[in-house]
């Protein structure tokens, strides 16, 4: 295999949000959004990273760029801890790792026109000189797919496909390495969908780039993820090759969120085995396993140690009692 | 006694009249639903399924208005019905959950108070006996612990909760139709496959027909028993659930299977999905014949020449496509008053 090499090493990363009550005053209580999270992205592939809302996927993301400071651990890119950088030094960084959002909308300038959107990253990191500048803001914009009359217009007159394409194409612009995309088609029709997934996998061939997608459509992840993990209440519970994963799921977790997807075809009704209860605050999260609130199978020592990610078939982790 | 379906739409036109033009946002929509079946509409964004769902309750803000059409529901059209007498129906006879949750509720007032609040509004019952009612549906839709939940501000409930609870409040009052406008959409995996299977139970118990309306075919293929399939304001395709998906017709029912990601998937390693090129066009001044014609891969130098008109290819499988043997209606100028008194 040509992509065995570590593009990205994260290990036990942390991010604990303060949360004061009533007038502030006393000591705060933690939101443990990320609470010891490790993996690795090699070169080439695409991480999918899913799990429900509040499980820590997208503050995982943004913690791996620093667009939110990490608690704790280590985020090893291309043999450098991003976590020690000096702000300056970050900055030089970033030109190899971008981001694009979920709401396409939000995340860009409502006042700037398409070029110069797509000029700015190239400004401040002094990028050519401005005729090679515009230059490359053409080839963007051809290798996303929308036509050069969109250079002048703003973003509220495109649709919300092509607003996505925009912001793909400001990620690339500076030609980056790795790209977090965070939910970059939830947002999106069905039929819109598949076209910004397809865009995404076509760029990442023609120019080796590396991925992190977080989602919370399994089935989306399964057709472009190399491999996947999921997360549950800020830590990694199961991560593994997709088809392993989807075909082999070890978590219980993991298990209810597969069987949870509704399958489009009548004639797979599925049968389920419902999850309990309601998903604990990440405030308190449950001692030991913290999915054994809701777990059919909770055995007594789920209750009192933490399980750890262990490797149970080459490439195949699970943090669970059970396996 | 009341035979036939239950409701009947018949050529509803809902149309906006915006400063920029006139918008066709439904355009000559048929369908029924029977007592205790699910018919689920299905279109994306914009494509009229919402409007749809609020001409039946005549709740279109302006500057929409109901210009076409009957509404049949328990054998009286709605569209000729006097506001106060629809008030009576609304709520009591056929109730709406919307996707969020959180914006149909009242966040200053209980949750209890305000499922209890629909009983006062339709019945004479004093409001101790309302409240216990409430808390006595709480139950049936599966809220634990439902005499303190009754007691708590929205806000304090999960969002699966606060689901369970606008479903509570809709079926208070025994309505023949729930009209369910993208109830799960807003909510986690694992949280929709729990109100699906809520919704599943109730229809059961309550006998209850429903209107589910959805962009996400994985609900649809999981919960209805017909499906119509909306695109720019018309229904283009109509036929019982099996009919499509085993054997879709219209090209853009046939395009939207195709780019759904599958969970099930056969073969190994990461593969392409298929999209549906361009985009849904925009239902200001439409022109006329078939609006998916420009995204259509089955195109025919007819299609744009008039209104396709619908079909049935197979017994109850109703299509509007002319690659399918649609005839077309030449475009005509067509009349635009107002339905409603």
């Amino acid at each position: 295999m040509s992509m065995t090499e570590a593009l990205l090493v994260v290990k036990d990363l942390k991010k604990y949000f303060p949360v004061r009550r009533g007038l502030g005053f006393g000591k705060p209580a933690w939101v443990r959004a990320v609470d010891g999270v490790s993996f690795t992205i090699r070169e080439g592939e695409t991480l999918g990273l899913v799990g429900e809302s509040g499980c820590g996927k997208t503050t995982t993301g943004r913690c791996l760029l620093r667009l939110i400071e990490p608690t704790a651990g280590e985020v090893w890119f291309d043999g450098t801890d991003l976590l020690q950088l000096s702000k300056r030094k970050l900055r030089a960084q970033r030109r190899h790792m971008q981001i694009i959002f979920q709401d396409p909308y939000a995340s860009l300038n409502p006042r700037m026109t398409v070029g110069e959107i797509l000029e700015e990253p190239l400004r401040i990191h002094r990028v050519g000189t401005p005729s090679e500048r515009r230059a490359r803001v053409r080839e963007l914009l051809a290798e996303v797919g929308l036509p050069m009359d969109a250079l002048a217009r703003y973003p509220h007159e495109f649709s919300g496909g092509q607003r996505q394409r925009i912001g793909i194409a400001r990620a690339l612009a500076l030609r980056p390495k790795f790209i977090v995309a965070d939910e970059p088609v939830s947002a999106l029709d069905v039929s819109i969908q598949a076209q910004i997934v397809n865009l995404l996998q076509d760029l990442q061939q023609r120019h080796g780039l590396t991925y992190l997608f977080i989602s919370h459509g399994l089935a989306l992840v399964r057709h472009l993820a190399t491999r996947v993990g999921v997360m549950y209440l800020g830590r990694l519970v199961e991560i593994a090759p997709t088809e392993m994963l989807y075909r082999h799921p070890l978590h219980p977790y993991t298990r209810a969120l597969l069987q949870a997807v509704p399958e489009p075809d009548p004639d797979v009704r599925g049968q389920r085995v419902p999850l309990r209860g309601e998903l604990p605050s990440p405030l308190h999260p449950p001692s030991g396993c913290r999915f054994h609130t809701r777990c059919p199978f909770v055995m007594t020592e789920c209750r009192e140690a933490e399980p750890e990610l262990r490797e149970v078939a080459p490439g195949h982790f699970v943090a669970c009692f059970l396996v | 006694m009341i035979t036939g379906p239950l409701l009947e739409v018949r050529d509803l036109r809902t149309y906006f009249f915006t400063d920029r033009g006139l918008v066709r946002a439904v355009d000559g929509v048929s369908f029924s639903i029977a007592r205790g079946r699910t018919l689920g509409l299905v279109g994306e964004s914009g494509c009229g399924k919402s409007v749809t769902a609020l001409s039946l309750l005549r709740l279109v803000p302006p500057p929409g208005r109901l210009v076409g059409g009957e509404i049949l529901f328990e054998g009286r059209n709605l569209c000729e019905m006097a506001e106060e007498e629809m008030r009576r129906l609304r709520g009591a006879r056929l109730a709406m959950i919307f996707q969020d949750p959180m914006s149909a509720l009242n966040p200053v007032l209980t949750v209890g108070f305000q499922i209890a609040e629909a009983v006062l509004a339709h019945e004479r019952v004093s409001r101790r006996e309302a409240f216990e009612r409430a808390i006595e549906m709480m139950r049936a839709v599966a809220i634990p612990d439902p005499e303190r939940r009754a007691r708590s501000y929205p806000h304090e409930l999960s969002g699966g909760l606060r689901q369970r609870a606008l479903i509570a409040m809709a079926l208070i009052c025994r309505p023949a139709l729930l009209i369910a406008d993208e109830p799960t959409t807003a909510l986690d995996v694992t949280i929709q496959a729990e109100i699906l299977d809520l919704l599943a139970r109730l229809r059961e118990e309550f006998h209850l027909a429903m209107l589910l309306i959805t962009h996400d075919l994985g609900v649809v293929a999981q919960t209805a028993d017909e499906v119509a399939i909306m695109y720019a304001g018309r229904i283009v395709e109509y036929a019982p659930v099996r009919e499509i998906f085993h054997n879709p017709q219209h090209p853009y029912t046939r395009g939207l299977l195709r780019c759904v990601p599958r969970l099930v998937a056969s073969g190994e390693g990461p593969r392409r999905l298929e999209a549906i090129e361009g985009t849904v066009p925009n239902l200001l001044n439409l022109p006329p014949g078939c609006p998916f014609a420009d995204r259509c891969s089955e195109v025919q130098p007819t299609c744009r020449e008039g209104d396709v008109e619908m079909i049935e290819i197979a017994p109850a499988h109703l299509v509007r496509c002319v690659a399918r043997g649609s005839p077309i209606r030449p475009a005509a100028a067509r009349v635009v008053h107002s339905a409603v008194p």
